[in-house]
């Protein structure tokens, strides 16, 4: 085929989600986070919601996630997105609120904040991403990180002696009665990709029931701060990520059992 | 003729908020000012006018709700005492970078630390000068009556949507906790969908067809373009210095000797220039209402005029700095003040200005 054969728009196979702006992604190639930004606009875009979502960005590595996402979007301080969620809910009943946050932001710093707005039961979604470190910082040890798992403030690998345990906070928040609905998912192959964008879709879906916090955790590889290479990354998750963090749905709706 | 109410400052706060069509009180119980959240919700605004009235977790979280209202247009106000705002800073310097209009009621109580639950006003600093990191100013109201706690209510709104920036009502233990009348205003409707959207084209409301994306974020990594913000909020800050002075003269006009104060401190001086008077002392009060922007000029003009200066805090001189630049050296300027919750009693603040200014 020519050039000119390829870019006839009947050739075309995939492209770019409509809802990403075209600022280039400023996510390390290899890392879990641009996949996860499509699926959150795939989303909105499949149920033309572009016009009513309101996006709240935290602080972390997706701090400039209203870079490339074409809807309005807050900026939060770290840790507080779920408190400006709430606010903006209840305020704007008729939009669709979602958060986006790392584990840092949302298992650390935002604990508090997390934990009662899920407890309150906002009728609002909260995508985190769980890669186990602090990538933005440059690679520092997360409340997530694994027990023994190495990071630039345990360099000879988390001891929890002396550093205390990771938290598994989606459990946590799973126990609490205004969580609705509760999954942990990946993006590291096309078949993780396509259950994660469904887990995503439900979980904007939910904001119509009013029933609580839908809540979708997604374990990414970090491969610049795990100083591995793309691949390996995703090996060494599968190995060591996936048996303390347990893929698939953790609460699901009373309805639907 | 307007309705009368008998009630405590807290309460006007609160009755205010409702009347002036607030969307959304966000906040954290603290003495003394819970009576803010205790009214709103014994009064059950949101069966009436629609506005959310919400406990939240924190002071932290509380502020960070006023930053998501605020920031899809909607007219917010939070309310605390001085531990619970040093908590709130972080969302307050968030809220100035990202110009964001609220009100903001701190009923300041005695510090530092967790201090006391009495009266204080050793929070002028932190309201005036910044108290969160980073270049910003908040517009600061300083209430002398319960009646200014509710009028300040309203004035703050519109001051804060005028100039897009947070604004503070800082009153103290003794205006939020006594009572007195007040005339209560009609009901303002709340703002509809539409009229927000008008008002405020820059607020996330839904990214529509007919517009691009709004993004709020106090954020900007480019170093030049971040200058320029922060020179455009530098420009803000100066046009509320000349626009939004706000004071109030009292037996100025004859006087020898000046107190210059603020919020309870103003109505104490008042009593003490009665006793003064009574004497045969010349006294007047330039009472600052606006605290930032400072009333520099009618304090320079005074003082080509009066033979001294007091400042009348509860705090250990606060003002008194703001003052003695404004005098620029013209008279003497001494401060006068108790702390960690002591009230002066007018006699000692008379006292100390026949030995601080007209003996000293």
């Amino acid at each position: 085929m020519t050039r000119e054969e390829i870019i006839k728009p009947e050739n075309l196979v995939f492209s770019k989600t409509k809802l990403f702006t075209d600022k280039p992604l400023s996510y390390c190639p290899g890392c879990g986070h641009g996949t996860t930004h499509r699926l959150v606009l795939e989303t909105i875009e499949e149920m033309g919601i572009q016009s009513n979502t309101i996006g709240i960005a935290p602080v972390g590595c997706s701090v400039l996630a209203y870079e490339f996402m074409d809807i309005d979007m807050q900026q939060a301080a770290h840790g507080r997105a779920p408190a400006l969620a709430t606010a903006v809910k209840r305020l704007n009943p008729d939009q669709f609120v979602f958060t986006y946050q790392g584990d840092g932001d949302l298992a650390a710093i935002g604990t508090a904040e997390t934990i009662h707005a899920c407890n309150r039961g906002e009728n609002i979604t909260i995508i985190f991403i769980n890669n186990g470190i602090y990538g933005m910082t440059g690679g520092q040890m997360a409340p997530t990180t694994l027990p023994g798992m190495k990071a630039s403030t345990c360099p000879f690998g988390r001891d929890v002696e002396i550093m205390g345990n990771p938290l598994k906070i989606t459990e946590l928040l799973a126990q609490l009665p205004g969580t609705y609905y509760v999954t942990r998912q990946s993006v590291h192959t096309p078949g993780a990709v396509r259950k994660c964008k469904k887990a995503i879709r439900k979980a904007f879906e939910n904001q119509k029931l009013n029933k609580g916090v839908s809540f979708v955790e997604v374990v990414s590889n970090c491969n610049s701060g795990w100083k591995m290479k793309p691949v390996d990354s995703n090996k060494w998750m599968e190995e060591n990520m996936f048996p303390f963090y347990p893929m698939g749905d953790i609460k699901v709706p009373q309805e639907e059992k | 003729m307007k309705e009368l109410r008998l009630m405590k400052g807290n309460e006007a706060v609160a009755e205010a908020a409702i009347r002036a069509g607030a969307d959304g009180y966000f906040g954290y119980p603290i003495t003394p000012q819970s009576e803010v959240l205790e009214y709103l919700m014994a009064e059950r605004p949101y069966e009436t006018t629609g506005m959310v009235v919400l406990q939240a977790e924190s002071e932290v979280a509380a502020i960070n709700m006023i930053y998501g209202g605020a920031a899809c247009g909607k007219k917010v106000i939070t309310s605390s005492s001085s531990p619970g705002i040093s908590l709130k800073m972080e969302g307050i310097s968030y809220m100035a970078g990202a110009e964001l209009p609220a009100v903001i009621v701190n009923v300041v109580r005695g510090g530092p630390g967790l201090g006391t639950i009495q009266p204080s006003q050793s929070d002028y600093f932190q309201a005036t000068k910044g108290g969160g990191h980073g270049d910003y100013r908040l517009i600061v109201l300083a209430p002398a009556s319960v009646q200014e706690m509710y009028d300040f209510v309203k004035l703050g709104f519109d001051l804060a949507f005028k100039y897009r920036n947070p604004v503070m009502i800082l009153s103290d233990g003794v205006i939020g906790q006594m009572m007195e009348k007040v005339e209560i205003d009609e009901q303002i409707p709340r703002r509809t969908r539409e009229q927000i959207i008008k008002e405020c084209p820059w607020a996330t409301t839904g990214k529509t067809a007919n517009r691009e994306r709004n993004i709020i974020t106090s954020l900007d990594l480019d170093s030049s373009k971040q200058e320029k913000h922060v020179l455009k909020l530098g420009e803000k800050y100066d046009k509320m210095r000349a626009e939004e002075v706000r004071f109030e003269k009292i037996n100025c006009d004859d006087a020898e000797y000046i107190f210059v104060a603020f919020g309870s401190s103003a109505r104490i001086c008042q009593k003490a220039i009665d006793l003064g008077r009574a004497k045969g002392l010349k006294i007047g009060l330039l009472r600052p209402i606006t605290l930032f922007p400072f009333p520099e000029k009618p304090i320079a003009e005074l003082a080509t005029k009066v033979k001294g200066i007091l400042t009348v805090e509860m705090n250990l001189g606060q003002m008194v700095e703001d003052v003695r630049l404004a005098v620029n050296g013209k008279v003497k300027v001494e401060h006068y003040g108790r702390t960690g919750g002591i009230i002066p009693s007018p006699e000692s603040v008379l006292c100390a200005l026949e030995q601080k200014i007209i003996g000293g």
